[in-house]
């Protein structure tokens, strides 16, 4: 039975290169060209911050996933009360749906004008961006609002304990992220485009167009799918 | 509205002598440490070297100071379970009246799980995976520190229920409709589910951080198959929480709407379905075994490997192993509940898939046999526990099987055979491998080795008393026995449960022997002391650094160029008979310390306690707080010091120093 490699032949490797990395990275930020493979050493920052805000990203969406399996379990659970075919106001969801995403193009544009490093342009659309969100946000509130009225409140049936769950938590997302993109505007003002902040708002871009596919899925599954059943 | 909402006087359980003694003499404790530290002077630097840091093998050390203080709470729970039914026979009531027993119960499992097993791995991990990956920190290391505190503050929540309120009588995953509002009023339930969504925080955090970490920090030239077994197991760990920890989280949520806002996600009318909540929590619990578990396969592939002094017999099969059995931990939730009327069909499918994920472990098992087989073992303390593992751990795992075949678990399912399996295989898998891993380490982490007769005490011991006590409970499990009863009547158990009772003492014995280890350890520092960094021969890239290791790691990042990047590197020394040569030392930049991490554990600690006391207005201020506390973090502007040129020099020509001639020749006639 073989018992591995000899002393001699994991050594000779290192008889040869000796052991210290080619290049010396004084300050931990990584190898340029680095992307994590392996051969190069550890990936510079802003590649590390981007993954791991993409695997919460992904975490974020398994836990809508389960919002969304809860849905369709539940969809039909009406305990008697009204069903989405009833409630849903495709006008207003529509409305919603246009803000949302284009705020997400705004968004985009913000981080454009914030990667030519121009302060206006880069507040002018993130304002605009956040704006857009408000109205998307109190839109949702609105409906809320409008079917508790009506007594289509979350207890009325499993149904709506779904939905409204579901629907809220995509609608908490959009407000934290409100606050997130107020907190970055007012930082990008008074500290300008560093390299932590340029990261920052690279997660945010992620985020808020991470709420915009969660959407596309919820306004599919939840009103289109609702509406005509 | 009142301004304390649910909270008063009643809350304190004055009419139960057992709570209050125990929550008095543990808040008293934490007093009267927290004076004595004060008053020693020790506050500053327990502030400025631990609470705040950002290194992560501090994090690492402070996780598994927090999982020993809960493991020790969770056996105590444990001990009063098996000192309740010993006691109550023929038709005597015990001590522990019902309701009493039934939190008892329900706080052992989520105490052990959550804030015992949990924090162990996750230290274990913190610690040595960047080391192994011969890098100088996580990728995100101020979010490693705000996940421990967090994780703390769970703990804090569910130990802070003792002696204000109660704790859940649900059992460790509160099934509705029974954890619902109308069958469990008080506030049991509602500590549970916030100690769990905060502490689920601080695990996704690691989660994330981790699998950053690994797929995207390694030492140049470290391919993912030349990533030690140990780092490989960990990143299938993180993956599987970063994939089902928001399930968790997802059906907390929903329960926490169920109770406090009349929703009708699991309830029983308005069409609220219970059986939605056991499918979710299961979607999470089951690969939340192999989140524990898969970590310890990991540590004992190193302990194998280097005690036997070879390289791991079938690196890539192990490697092929962990990640089939991350893949298909996700397809067997459904074997939790194959009683519950799924049908034939479904239950198959699920009991087949349970039995295939047994291939993963026995692939692993023979690798290990093999890695031993013709090497020169030496029976050091991590081996031993190695060796229990093996040969309990195939116990378990085997009684895993038999349950898995549905005919078979309709008898033994809510049994304690079922009891016994779990335990089988979480003492016998996760804790002895977390043992192995903290006698491997603790010498890297502090210094100085682990005193040698101690270990070796307390694992026959442990090991003597796990056998004493679980045999039993297979025995009145096949018999017929089900679990979570606060007192039996059936005379001809009597024996068995008397005996399982005694086997807790014996665990007690092995428990007190680790304890009487850790301080003999303490007290004879000077005599364990690791001078050169590399007291057991080891193979992979934690063994180069002193011990401890400097807060940057490496003084320069080594180049991998095999599957154990150290062993190649000393063969070569060995070789040349001298070091390497110095490379050129350069200043290197860490990140700073940072309160973030304990200031927002602070205010979720606030957060979570208004939230189960129904105070909102103390909630909305933890929030505000909470939200301040990043403002404040985002808006520093340094977040980097730097370690100059001279002092990486001095620690790593101390370290060069320690490894001269004499030790090259040492470890050449021990390879």
């Amino acid at each position: 039975m073989s018992k591995g490699p000899t002393p001699s032949d994991v050594a000779s490797v290192y008889l040869q290169h000796g052991p210290y990395g080619q290049r010396h990275d004084p300050h931990g930020h990584g190898y340029a060209e680095a992307r994590g493979h392996g051969a190069g050493g550890p990936a510079p920052k802003r590649v590390i911050v981007g993954y791991g805000f993409w695997i919460f990203l992904l975490s974020d969406i398994v836990m809508f996933s389960a919002f969304f399996a809860a849905y369709a379990v539940l969809v039909h659970q009406t305990a008697g009360g009204p069903t989405g075919k009833q409630l849903f106001d495709m006008k207003r969801v529509g409305l919603e749906t246009a803000f949302l995403l284009a705020s997400s193009f705004t968004c985009g544009l913000g981080y454009v004008a914030a990667a030519m490093r121009k302060q206006i342009q880069t507040q002018f659309w993130m304002l605009v961006t956040g704006l857009l969100g408000l109205a998307f946000v109190i839109l949702e509130v609105t409906e809320f609002y409008e079917m508790i009225q009506h007594g289509a409140g979350p207890s009325r049936s499993a149904f709506l304990s779904a939905f409204f769950a579901l629907v809220g938590c995509h609608g908490l997302h959009v407000s934290v992220g409100g606050l997130w993109l107020g907190t970055m505007m007012a930082q990008i003002w008074f500290k300008g485009f560093r390299p932590e902040i340029m990261r920052r708002l690279l997660c945010f871009n992620l985020f808020w167009h991470a709420l915009d596919i969660i959407w596309v899925a919820l306004f599919t599954i939840v009103y289109l799918l609702g509406a005509g059943a | 509205m009142k301004l304390l909402g649910k909270l008063d006087w009643s809350a304190i359980p004055l009419d139960q002598p057992i709570p209050l003694i125990a929550s008095g003499t543990a808040g008293g404790l934490v007093v009267a440490v927290v004076i004595y530290v004060w008053a020693k002077g020790w506050m500053p630097y327990l502030w400025h070297e631990w609470i705040t840091s950002v290194d992560h093998k501090r994090i690492g050390v402070m996780y598994i100071i927090l999982s020993a203080l809960m493991l020790l709470r969770g056996f105590a729970d444990a001990v009063m379970m098996r000192s309740q039914q010993a006691l109550a026979l023929h038709g005597a009531q015990g001590y522990l009246p019902p309701e009493h027993y039934d939190q008892v119960f329900s706080a052992h499992g989520t105490i052990m799980i959550f804030f015992g097993a949990m924090p162990l791995v996750i230290g274990l991990m913190n610690f040595a995976v960047p080391l192994q990956l011969g890098v100088r920190d996580v990728a995100f290391p101020t979010w490693n520190n705000v996940g421990f505190w967090l994780t703390a503050t769970g703990a804090l929540l569910v130990n802070l229920s003792l002696g204000i309120g109660e704790f859940a009588r649900t059992g460790w995953l509160p099934y509705p409709p029974l954890s619902e509002l109308a069958y469990s009023p008080g506030v049991g339930v509602d500590y549970y589910i916030w100690a769990l969504q905060i502490s689920g925080i601080g695990t996704l955090s690691t989660g994330i951080n981790l699998v950053t970490t690994i797929l995207k920090m390694r030492a140049p030239g470290m391919s993912y198959l030349r990533m030690p077994v140990f780092c490989w197991t960990s990143l299938a760990s993180n993956l599987l929480i970063v994939a089902v920890f928001p399930i968790l989280t997802a059906t907390l949520a929903m329960l926490a709407l169920d109770r406090y806002l009349g929703f009708h996600f699991f309830t029983n009318d308005a069409g609220g379905m219970p059986m939605m909540f056991v499918n979710l929590i299961w979607a999470w619990g089951h690969p939340e075994v192999y989140i524990l578990v898969l970590p310890a396969f990991g540590i004992f592939s190193e302990v194998f490997s280097t005690f036997s002094g070879k390289p791991l017999f079938g690196y890539r099969s192990m490697v092929m192993a962990t990640m089939f059995i991350c893949i298909v931990s996700l397809f067997v939730w459904l074997h939790h509940f194959f009683t519950m009327g799924a049908g034939g069909d479904v239950n198959a499918a699920f009991g087949i898939a349970t039995s295939i994920i047994a291939v993963g472990t026995g692939v692993k098992i023979y690798n290990w046999l093999f890695t031993m087989y013709g090497g020169r073992i030496r029976f050091e303390p991590p081996v031993l526990w190695g060796i229990g593992f093996i040969i309990t751990f195939l116990f378990g795992g085997l009684t895993g099987v038999l349950l898995a075949v549905p005919p078979a678990d309709f008898v033994l399912h809510n049994s304690l055979f079922l009891v016994a399996h779990f335990h089988n295989v979480i003492i016998g898998g996760v804790v002895f491998g977390a043992f192995a891993g903290y006698e491997y380490w603790f010498p890297k982490a502090f210094g100085f080795r682990l005193h040698r007769g101690w270990g070796i005490t307390a694992f026959w011991l442990t090991l003597a008393g796990f056998v004493l006590t679980f045999t039993p409970l297979y025995v009145v499990g096949m018999e017929g026995m089900t679990r979570r009863l606060q007192h039996v009547d059936n005379d001809l158990w009597d024996p068995w449960i008397i005996l399982a009772g005694l086997g807790t003492v014996v665990i007690a014995m092995g428990v007190a022997a680790q304890l009487i280890q850790l301080v003999v350890s303490i007290r004879q520092r000077e005599k364990l002391r690791d001078v050169t960094g590399d007291p057991w021969n080891g193979r992979t890239l934690e063994w180069v650094t002193p011990s401890p290791p400097p807060t940057f790691n490496f003084p320069v990042l080594h180049d991998v160029h095999g599957e154990e990047a150290y062993w190649g590197m000393k063969q070569a020394a060995i070789a040349q008979e001298r070091l390497y040569d110095e490379p050129d030392y350069k200043a290197i930049e860490m990140p700073r310390n940072s309160p973030t991490g304990f200031v927002t554990a602070f205010f979720a600690t606030i957060i979570g306690f208004a939230l189960i006391w129904h105070i909102w207005w103390l909630a909305g201020l933890g929030f505000v707080g909470a939200y301040a506390t990043f403002v404040v973090f985002a808006w520093r502007d340094e977040d980097e010091y730097e370690i100059p040129a001279e002092e990486v020099a001095r620690v790593d020509r101390a370290r060069r120093a320690a490894r001269g001639p004499e030790w090259l020749a040492a470890m050449e006639t021990r390879a």
